[in-house]
């Protein structure tokens, strides 16, 4: 089981790690952070296989992976 | 749980005033993470710019100071003399480095001062609202050359990075490009053999990091990525130079 924690209130919206995901897991939220971008955020029920992709291409180190 | 990827110890857990996209977050994460690997945060002594990344030690969580603009070396070479023990690195970008400190760039890669340098080439002046930088590309429109840089008027794109591999001082000098996983991974592996090269006391290292600026090439974060895939490194092509 992998958990991706993303930071979304320090999330600047610029989806360089959506577009790097090879398994889609990641989208844009619903809702606006504080920032008054919406954020990325794991989409529900998608898969995880670790590659930390997104966390390499992140500028802004909103990302941390975690592996049970 | 163990963490596959954490947040760096090198790095403040702080948003930064850098904008969506802006390659300065990867670039200051991937000197903190190579600092974090050798184990050196208590040694480190970084030199800010004068340009997008002035306030790097307000993100970086080790000793830095701040140099008149285009003066990082100079003060670095300062640095590195008095404390010989320290590990001391700029990190600059194109206008401090190439324009205004083009002086002090060539005399302290020419003395072959053990230091470590980290060049962000994005090809236009950040800071100050998108002017024209000496790297910005032929054709590039910018504040200042509102119909593409002409040869004829501005000249041609500067490749410091091949004038400096010329000199004898200098020992290593890579560029690299952050635009893809795949390709910040060699800029890690970079960044880390510019530091142990100054740890090992080898000399003058530099590492020049294509990296985008979507706000002022008016363009998204993932066309930014592409631009500098599909142009940019073109004229300036990465690999080792020396």
């Amino acid at each position: 089981m992998i958990n991706v924690h993303i930071d979304g209130q320090r999330c600047k919206g610029c989806y360089l790690c959506i577009a790097v995901c090879p398994r889609k897991s990641l989208g844009v939220a619903a809702v606006l952070n504080k920032k008054g971008v919406k954020p990325v955020e794991f989409k529900k029920g998608a898969e995880c296989i670790g590659c930390r992709f997104c966390a390499t291409m992140c500028p802004d180190c909103c990302i941390e992976i975690e592996k049970e | 749980m163990e963490k596959i990827y954490a947040h760096p110890q090198s790095l403040y857990n702080v948003s930064s005033h850098y904008c969506a996209g802006c390659g300065h977050g990867i670039a200051h994460r991937l000197v903190a993470e190579a600092v974090d690997e050798l184990g050196i945060r208590e040694k480190v002594i970084a030199i800010a710019p004068v340009g997008c990344a002035v306030l790097a030690y307000d993100y970086w969580n080790f000793d830095c100071t701040e140099a008149a603009h285009g003066r990082a070396l100079a003060v670095a070479t300062a640095i590195k003399r008095v404390r010989p023990d320290n590990v001391v690195f700029t990190y600059q970008g194109d206008g401090d480095l190439a324009a205004i400190g083009t002086n002090e760039t060539i005399h302290t890669a020419n003395r072959g001062e053990n230091l470590t340098v980290i060049f962000i080439n994005n090809a236009v002046y950040g800071m100050t609202g998108g002017q024209m930088a000496p790297t910005s590309l032929i054709g590039q429109k910018t504040a200042t050359t509102l119909k593409g840089r002409d040869p004829a008027l501005q000249g041609y794109p500067l490749k410091i990075s091949e004038l400096l591999a010329q000199l004898p001082g200098v020992k290593y000098v890579e560029r690299v490009a952050l635009i893809s996983p795949a390709e910040i991974n060699k800029a890690r592996q970079a960044v880390l053999l510019a530091l142990r090269n100054q740890i090992e006391g080898v000399g003058f290292s530099l590492v020049e990091m294509l990296s985008p600026c979507p706000t002022y090439w008016g363009m998204s974060a993932q066309a930014a990525m592409g631009w500098i895939k599909e142009t940019m490194i073109k004229e300036f092509p990465l690999g080792r130079i020396k």
